[in-house]
């Protein structure tokens, strides 16, 4: 009998122990209805990817969102907040992987209770999160990550919205750039880092550019794996099969590693690189990147950026704040916040908290202003962001030390996107039609 | 008590009253904490399969292979077989799993200590890399997998996450109930004679490869019904379960909960994720570090896991009513982590 009575006394303390715990872990949802509008923002804050994307787009997130809420935005944003409704953001890092992702952003939405939510640097993050953002029905913004298969995915997007482009786009404008400026490219390699982004990278570019110079041969294909840091075996293949063009989707750290060693050995003395993500790279190179490295920034942002009143406010504050001029991460985060900013206020009744449903209205099909220029979400039934991508050459100039880009070409989104309801892969092959290039 | 008779041990009852009240809260709880329990329980199984090759000597540093072979068989059956059924689709992912570990079982059994767990770290290495590779099923940005339905039943709204919970608790149930079974059994106690002398449970005539075969094949349809689970319930699979990290974090979790009893993984698996989300919300540039520097103080001064709280609290009770505490003194050992084991043997 004295054992049953301890057994029904330790049953009695566990319970106990459950309820505190159950207790404790319900007590955040209370603290998120303070009428304010809680946007969640993920983005890497460790591993590779932070340095490059998800520092400075946290960084442009912060500067953004504080500047909205004092209101000293230039017009048309010069509202305070979201709609008059002070913004507060709750920040998650993105590392960890899909599974940890879907779970997080579940917490986000049903236990921290946000408005909505910014993020996802990683196609795979932003495959896994799509179906779960329309099935819990938060309005989610896709900032950066590049897969074209987000909208084939969820077809009937209804909450789900991405303000950048995506990698089809960046490649087909890398091709036309390099057949525009250098008409008797004869021959082509590739260095890939062998995963996602760098295998659907090279299909799309290798596809486009063949539609539009079918007598270019491939050469070398060179994939080492991500983070690898060492390239001297990939450098000498490059070499030895002397392509005139080398297209590369390299980004990060692992960009500046190739490109350093590449250009030690000579690699790029005859022999061109293309960098689709250049950009991010341009005030790390110092000059020890050829002159004349074709870069591109994965749409108008950064060094491509125009110059706009949004841009003359962004650019220079950006740059005081944190000792670095933003990258396209950062005016891609930008882009994102504002294009809510103006769903929510083109739907929502002046001064008060925007619902879901007000928010996704005000989002569809919206054409808004960012440091960028003007943003059309007019792809994906609505959901997709259409802009201009623009490619140039890197220029370093040996007294100032400062980098730059020269001889720019701009392509409009019509000219790189296939219309809705075709795949990109489908729309090359067939020759591009209905697109507007002027 | 007179229910209690008819059980030999406390263990099933408990596990029982526990399955009943987690599927009642599936009601209760707000819908974050049953989806975070989902993904836990689904660990845990994982977990099981570590823990009973750690019973046996054994680390395996490569259980997110089987976990991964699960995830994927559920998400190609459903890509290209066309299955809905998620009990189908847990089938088709455990029946893989249970091959390959037929397969591979062969070569690992002849491997003891590090060169088992480095040799395990290799073949799930492999499939990581074969899939990294594999454009058409999405390289490292891997596959969705859709909403399944249960039995004819095709779940809607919230409903379908529920159901999930539920399929999950019910698995996770009757997993701990048959490894309980077999942990009290004479082939789950012979498993911990082997680590502690191989060639004594020769001598009794046993054979010790066939055991550690059985025990391997054991784990890896636990661990492929676990990497199921959390495949239906993300809706998502891509390369990094099979990741040498996720096995890691298998293996962690694991040393947290201790082995010394079937419930411990899934006690780990719950503490882990718990602390693991608040430090992710609380501290998102440090939660790496918060979660490490809670969890080596959970090694430091638990080093036999969590579930030794409990079973301290089981030996007072015997100690205070002059009774034997019917599990701590049939398995004194039990629940020794591998690395205390690895000093004492060398």
């Amino acid at each position: 009998m004295h054992r049953t009575s301890h057994r029904s006394n330790r049953l009695l303390r566990l319970s106990a122990a459950a309820v505190a715990l159950t207790a404790a872990l319900s007590s955040p949802a209370i603290a998120a209805d303070n009428g304010k509008f809680r946007i969640g923002i993920v983005t890497f804050l460790s591993g590779a990817a932070a340095g490059p994307f998800g520092v400075p787009a946290a960084n442009a997130a912060k500067l953004t969102v504080e500047a909205l809420n004092a209101g000293k935005l230039p017009a048309p944003y010069d509202r305070k907040g979201i709609n008059g409704v002070e913004i507060e953001t709750v920040i998650i890092d993105e590392s960890g992987g899909a599974t940890k992702q879907t779970e997080e952003f579940r917490n986000l939405v049903q236990r921290q209770k946000v408005d909505a939510v910014i993020g996802y640097i990683s196609s795979g993050d932003c495959l896994a999160i799509a179906p779960t953002a329309e099935e819990l029905g938060v309005p989610t913004v896709f900032f950066d990550c590049g897969t074209s298969k987000v909208f084939e995915t969820v077809k009937n997007p209804k909450y789900l919205f991405r303000t950048g482009l995506d990698a089809v786009v960046d490649n087909v404008a890398a091709a036309r750039y390099i057949v525009e400026t250098r008409p008797d490219v004869k021959t082509v390699a590739s260095i890939q880092q062998n995963y996602a982004w760098g295998q659907d990278s090279w299909n799309d570019f290798i596809l486009a550019l063949k539609q539009i110079k079918p007598e270019v041969k491939v050469v070398s294909e060179q994939w080492p794996k991500l983070a690898q840091g060492q390239y001297g075996a990939e450098i000498s293949a490059l070499s030895v099969a002397n392509p005139d063009i080398i297209h590369s989707s390299f980004w990060g750290g692992d960009m500046e590693a190739m490109m350093l060693q590449g250009a030690a050995r000579g690699l790029f003395d005859k022999r061109t690189a293309v960098l689709t993500c250049g950009e991010g790279g341009l005030d790390h190179f110092k000059g020890q990147v050829p002159n004349g490295t074709i870069v591109g920034g994965r749409g108008p942002f950064g060094a491509f950026s125009p110059k706009n009143a949004l841009n003359d406010w962004f650019r220079p504050n950006f740059t005081a704040q944190y000792k670095e001029a933003p990258t396209y991460p950062a005016y891609k985060m930008v882009q994102a916040i504002l294009g809510l900013k103006a769903a929510a206020e083109k739907a929502a009744k002046p001064g008060a908290m925007p619902t879901a449903d007000q928010v996704v209205q005000g989002f569809t099909g919206l054409t808004f202003e960012a440091p960028s220029g003007t943003v059309h979400m007019s792809r994906a039934k609505g959901h997709q962001a259409v802009q201009s991508v623009t490619y140039g050459e890197y220029q370093h100039d040996a007294k100032t030390g400062k980098a730059s880009v020269a001889k720019l070409k701009t392509y409009p989104g019509e000219c790189l996107m296939p219309p809705d309801g075709t795949t990109p892969a489908d729309w090359i092959k067939a020759g591009f039609p209905g697109a507007k290039c002027s | 008590m007179s229910i209690l008779k008819n059980f030999s041990s406390p263990t099933p009852p408990a596990l029982l009253a526990a399955a009943a009240v987690l599927a009642a809260g599936a009601w209760v709880l707000p819908a974050w904490l049953t989806f975070l329990l989902t993904l836990a329980f689904a660990k845990a199984l994982v977990v099981l399969g570590v823990v009973i090759q750690m019973r046996a000597g054994l680390v395996s540093f490569g259980q997110a292979l089987f976990y991964c072979v699960g995830g994927y068989g559920a998400g190609l059956g459903a890509q290209y077989l066309g299955l809905t059924d998620a009990f189908a689709l847990l089938a088709v992912g455990t029946v893989a799993a249970v091959a390959v570990a037929l397969v591979c079982g062969f070569l690992l059994t002849r491997y003891r200590e590090i060169f088992y767990a480095m040799l395990t770290l290799a073949l799930s290495m492999i499939l990581y890399g074969v899939l990294v590779k594999s454009s058409a099923l999405g390289s490292t940005d891997g596959f969705n997998v859709a909403p399944p339905s249960f039995l004819g039943w095709v779940p809607g709204g919230v409903e379908k996450k529920r159901a999930i919970y539920l399929l999950t608790v019910l698995i996770a149930l009757g997993v701990a109930l048959a490894f309980h079974r077999f942990l009290e059994s004479g082939l789950g106690r012979v498993t911990e004679a082997v680590r502690e002398n191989e060639i004594r449970v020769e001598y009794l005539g046993l054979s010790p490869r066939w055991l550690l075969f059985a025990n391997y094949v054991a784990a890896a349809g636990v661990s492929a019904l676990g990497g199921g689970l959390t495949a239906l319930a993300t809706g998502h699979i891509d390369p990094d379960m099979a990741f040498w990290t996720t096995s890691g974090e298998f293996v962690f979790i694991a040393i947290l909960g201790g082995t010394g009893h079937v419930v411990a993984p899934f006690i780990g698996a719950i503490v882990f994720s718990v602390i693991r989300t608040f430090a992710i919300q609380e501290a998102p540039n440090l939660w790496q570090m918060t979660l490490g520097i809670i969890l080596l103080a959970l090694v430091l001064f638990l080093p036999k896991g969590l579930w030794s709280l409990v079973q301290r609290r089981r030996r007072e009770i015997a100690a205070t009513s002059g009774q034997p505490a019917t599990e701590a003194s049939q398995s004194p050992k039990g629940i020794s982590s591998p690395i205390s084991e690895k000093g004492v043997r060398a």
